[in-house]
């Protein structure tokens, strides 16, 4: 099986080389996957979390590199029942519906 | 102390394998047969730290070299150009090919 990352040789198209700024999100986003890695004993390590992207599947292709990271923490948090489902479900509404307000103003 | 199989300069081919699961041994060096340029440490394999076993022992890693021409069928470059690749000791074999 050749997974996502294993690229080598084959045909890539044209890199896009413009510099872009990080959302605020996507700060928090590594922050939160240091934290789990460097937390004694690790929650997490890199390599499980390269191998939840790859395990994204078709996502892999539809998904940006942050959101790439963001469901393999949250798919392995799952995984390891740091996190339930209902839980991860409960606060994404919560964290929409406050973006909303937040906008509306 | 080095468990190291393998020693500079000795030719060695990387198994043909395309099992499922997290792997580091690019997919395009896979059968393909090169030198051991030196070992790089004993370092944790990653096919087990992907899937949350910190518990197991170091492995074996080390630089091999390959010809480009000993990857890449069509390769129209350098002849003498040459491709240095991390590949852990269980993902290589004695060859008597140099």
């Amino acid at each position: 099986m050749r997974r996502p990352h294993d690229v080598g040789g084959l045909e890539a198209g044209p890199i896009d080389t413009e510099e872009h700024l990080s959302e605020p999100w996507e700060k928090r986003l590594r922050v939160m996957a240091r934290f789990l890695q460097r937390r004694q004993p690790p929650i997490v390590t890199v390599d499980e979390l390269r191998r939840g992207i790859e395990d994204l599947g078709e996502d892999y292709n539809h998904l940006s590199y942050n959101e790439c990271w963001t469901a393999s923490i949250a798919n392995i948090l799952l995984q390891k029942g740091v996190i339930s489902v209902e839980e991860l479900g409960r606060k994404m509404a919560e964290v929409k519906t406050r973006w909303k307000k937040d906008r509306a103003q | 102390m080095s468990t190291a199989k393998f020693a500079a300069g000795q030719p060695v081919r990387v198994r043909a394998a395309f099992p499922l699961g997290h792997i580091r041994t690019p997919y395009y060096t896979r059968g393909c047969v090169g030198t051991i340029e030196s070992l790089a440490g004993l370092d944790p394999n990653p096919e087990h730290l992907a899937y949350g076993r910190h518990d197991q022992p170091p492995v074996p890693l080390y630089r091999v070299r390959f010809q480009q021409s000993a990857l890449w069928p069509a390769y129209r470059g350098n002849p003498q150009d040459t491709v240095v690749v991390d590949i852990f000791e269980h993902w290589l074999e004695a060859s008597d090919h140099a």
